[in-house]
């Protein structure tokens, strides 16, 4: 049976949250590829100063919406087709229409940059903030309204899911969360405690202040409680791919699950030590005792750990798979993968990347090494290899897998579906190196032009000008990737229902299942309690000494000068 | 709960690979002397620095020999200049010599990066970034704002130029 023919009304609930998900990655590639080729010199039909305009809609539209609508998505398949049950279905629509209503709103604000920034309710409708809107940079009211109502939607859809497993529990009193509950409830646990920092940051102190309520806000105060969240959030786009990976990979590879328990262990550090890390974006802050910053450190450090067990689970598990369709030797069971599947190769290609996104991100969590690439290029090569790979090809791919099953109908121009993935990798490839290098150079990131009069850069290894190429090349070719993956989508939805799917729902027992794992694994209380108390060490004490002279002070002066 | 024998082996490589992670950059600090970016330099008003009226280096800001070994480099960071640094204002350094650099903001949240050296931190409105370097080469040091200050963040860079010791000599910068 068909998950939409089992629970038609989740379901639908899914597939409005990947359109809406589907429209923002497509705007959002849209303002990729136009930055690529502005800053690359290579071709300019924008004005330097629209840049950031561009590029703020580039990061809102694919690291926030594409990013939290398609999780949304994800998740209410994952709560509803291991718990057996539609979600409820208030709570979720309420959650919708409040995260598109506040998408909107932040939309028309970014979008108001590029039409003159008209004076709407008395500001300029601009939001030329980037996506790390702190202060005293100043958007329209809307964008931080709308950011706000994203956030406060992404809470309620999680009600849906806590909902689901209390029901859930009432009728199996003695059982064992399924894994894939399991992780969608540890990842919404995370993601409540992070929130709060930017939750405080918009409501109490941007939104009061962009309409001119408070005359002035603490600039390091606003960018710390914005980091409190900034770090965490690249777990909640990271978990859903690890979900993916631990639940779905496996069977795509033909074989299964490795270690449940080991999976559940996976998660729950991620929900221990996510958020106590912002600092780490912060090392070259004035205004923050070195000590904080060493603990950040230390804590960042050790949350490799989950990534590392996760890279042996799932690495174990597709071997598993390979060698039952006939693998053999150390390596050459690689062979017996099926790279000719598009939502296997998506999935297995993501993961590859991510394994060198990790690498790159130990360089940017290595407290003093951190001084030779903070706020260069390197860093958007290497979230890109993170977000734009891990997440967003991890994503582009399962829906592959998924979309049929919430649509009903048979995937379409798979000969495209099957290339995509590729295309993506080799476009990431080429980007990313490229960016890690110049980084390496010295060439800031969130620039329109990364040429001064002053002095001019010497590429490390390779010329600047090759490194700029490669940017700009990697860069189509991620735009051509994003666009093969909107023509199988839509394709796919206008198909009419009908056919085999040849996908399906069926998950195999994992080899080590969740009567290995002790049971104190599924206490959330006690989790959620260890979580809160290492963040108070963490960010109580310089939080206290932000405050303790006035949540305005130091504060922000008029601008412009 | 039963781990397999690998997965062990694996989570004691990892373990000790995140130790010697931590290990390193602790030798980092505290054998090479590489400390970080701090609240050393203490708070200042910015709006302060906006009229010019702190008391301090600040209000007219420029190279200080505050002692026989230590010069000190004021920097007031706006959009979208360095004052001194940008245009016709190099800052100008001895070779060889401690070199502590001063920087504030006037307006927003800039960054303040030497290109080919590890002076790298964040200009935020009300604190102070304090850096010390010694320049052992003379030449030309690119001199970048990394983080988006506005619409013509772009054009906001300038200049270090690291003289011999006998071509020094400090300089101030007037509004």
């Amino acid at each position: 049976m068909v998950f939409v023919d089992e629970y038609p009304k989740t379901s639908k609930l899914i597939r409005s949250q990947f359109i809406v998900s589907f429209v923002a990655l497509a705007l959002g590639a849209l303002f990729g590829i136009v930055q690529a080729l502005h800053r690359t010199g290579t071709l300019r039909i924008i004005s330097s100063a629209d840049y950031y305009t561009i590029l703020t809609g580039h990061g809102v539209l694919l690291a926030l919406v594409f990013t939290t609508f398609f999780i949304a998505g994800l998740f209410a398949w994952a709560v509803s087709n291991s718990l057996e049950r539609e979600l409820p279905q208030r709570v979720s629509w309420s959650a919708f229409w409040l995260m598109l209503f506040g998408t909107v709103l932040a939309a028309v604000a970014i979008i108001g940059g590029l039409i003159g920034a008209p004076s709407i309710l008395g500001h300029d409708l601009k939001a030329d903030v980037l996506f790390t809107f702190y202060a005293p940079m100043k958007a329209h009211p809307a964008f931080y309204v709308g950011a706000a109502l994203i956030i406060v939607g992404s809470w309620l859809a999680g009600y849906a899911y806590f909902k689901s497993l209390w029901n859930w529990r009432s009728e199996n009193p003695d059982e064992r969360i399924p894994l894939k509950t399991f992780m969608v409830v540890t990842t919404m646990l995370m993601w409540y405690i992070s929130t709060i920092g930017v939750a405080v940051e918009v409501v109490a102190l941007l939104i009061p202040w962009s309409l001119g309520l408070i005359s002035s806000v603490d600039p390091l105060l606003t960018r710390t409680l914005f980091w409190y969240f900034g770090h965490p959030v690249v777990y909640f786009w990271l978990m859903p791919a690890y979900l993916v990976w631990y639940t779905i990979l496996p069977k795509l590879a033909g074989g299964r699950l490795f270690s449940d328990p080991l999976a559940r262990v996976v998660f729950v550090l991620f929900l221990l030590l996510s958020t106590p890390v912002g600092f780490h974006h912060q090392y070259v802050d004035p205004g923050i005792p070195e000590g904080f910053k060493f603990i950040a450190m230390t804590n960042t450090m050790f949350l490799l750990l989950p990534s590392l067990l996760t890279a042996f689970t799932v690495v174990a598990s597709l071997e598993h798979g390979a060698r039952q369709n006939g693998g053999k030797g150390y390596f050459s069971w690689l062979r017996n993968l099926p790279w000719g599947e598009p939502a296997f190769a998506g999935c297995a290609l993501a993961g590859l990347m991510f394994a060198a996104g990790g690498f790159s991100g130990m360089i940017n969590a290595g407290m003093n090494i951190n001084y030779l690439i903070h706020n260069t290029l390197w860093v958007p090569g290497h979230f890109h290899l993170t977000v734009g790979t891990a997440f967003a090809l991890t994503a582009m791919a399962i829906s592959y897998w998924l979309v049929p099953q919430i649509t009903g109908k048979k995937l379409q121009r798979r000969s495209l579906a099957v290339v995509q993935p590729y295309v993506w990798f080799i476009g990431m490839a080429l980007m990313s190196n490229a960016m890690h290098r110049a980084g390496l150079a010295g060439i800031p990131r969130r620039t329109a032009e990364p040429m001064y009069s002053e002095f001019s850069f010497e590429g490390v290894a390779g010329t600047v000008g090759e490194m700029r190429l490669q940017i700009a090349i990697g860069g189509t070719l991620l735009f051509v990737g994003a666009a093969l993956f909107l023509v199988v989508m839509a394709e796919t939805w206008l198909a009419h229902r009908g056919g085999r799917l040849q996908v399906n729902s069926v998950f195999p027992d994992p080899l080590s299942g969740p009567e290995h794992s002790p049971r104190i694994l599924d206490n959330y209380k006690l989790w959620t309690a260890i979580a809160l108390v290492l963040i108070v060490i963490a960010y109580g004490p310089p939080l206290a000494a932000m405050l303790a002279d006035g949540i305005a002070v130091p504060g922000s002066p008029p601008i412009p000068v | 709960m039963q781990v397999h024998n690998f997965e062990k082996v694996w989570l004691g490589a990892a373990i000790l690979l995140i130790v010697g992670f931590i290990a390193t950059i602790s030798y980092g600090t505290v054998g090479a002397g590489i400390s970080m970016v701090d609240d050393s330099g203490g708070q200042i008003s910015a709006e302060a620095v906006q009229n010019g009226n702190t008391g301090t280096a600040f209000d007219d800001p420029g190279v200080v020999q505050e002692s026989e070994d230590n010069v000190v480099v004021y920097v007031v960071a706006q959009q979208f200049q360095f004052r001194p640094g940008s245009g016709d204002t190099p800052i100008r350094v001895p070779v060889d010599t401690r070199v502590t650099f001063k920087v504030t903001s006037a307006d927003v949240v800039h960054g303040f990066a030497v290109t080919e050296t590890n002076i790298n931190t964040m200009v935020i409105p009300g604190q102070v970034a304090e850096v010390t370097a010694v320049f052992d080469e003379t030449g030309t040091y690119g001199l970048v704002c990394h983080e988006y200050c506005g619409a013509a963040h772009h054009t906001m860079g300038g200049s270090v130029e690291v003289v011999p010791q006998d071509q020094y000599e400090p300089q101030e910068v007037s509004n």
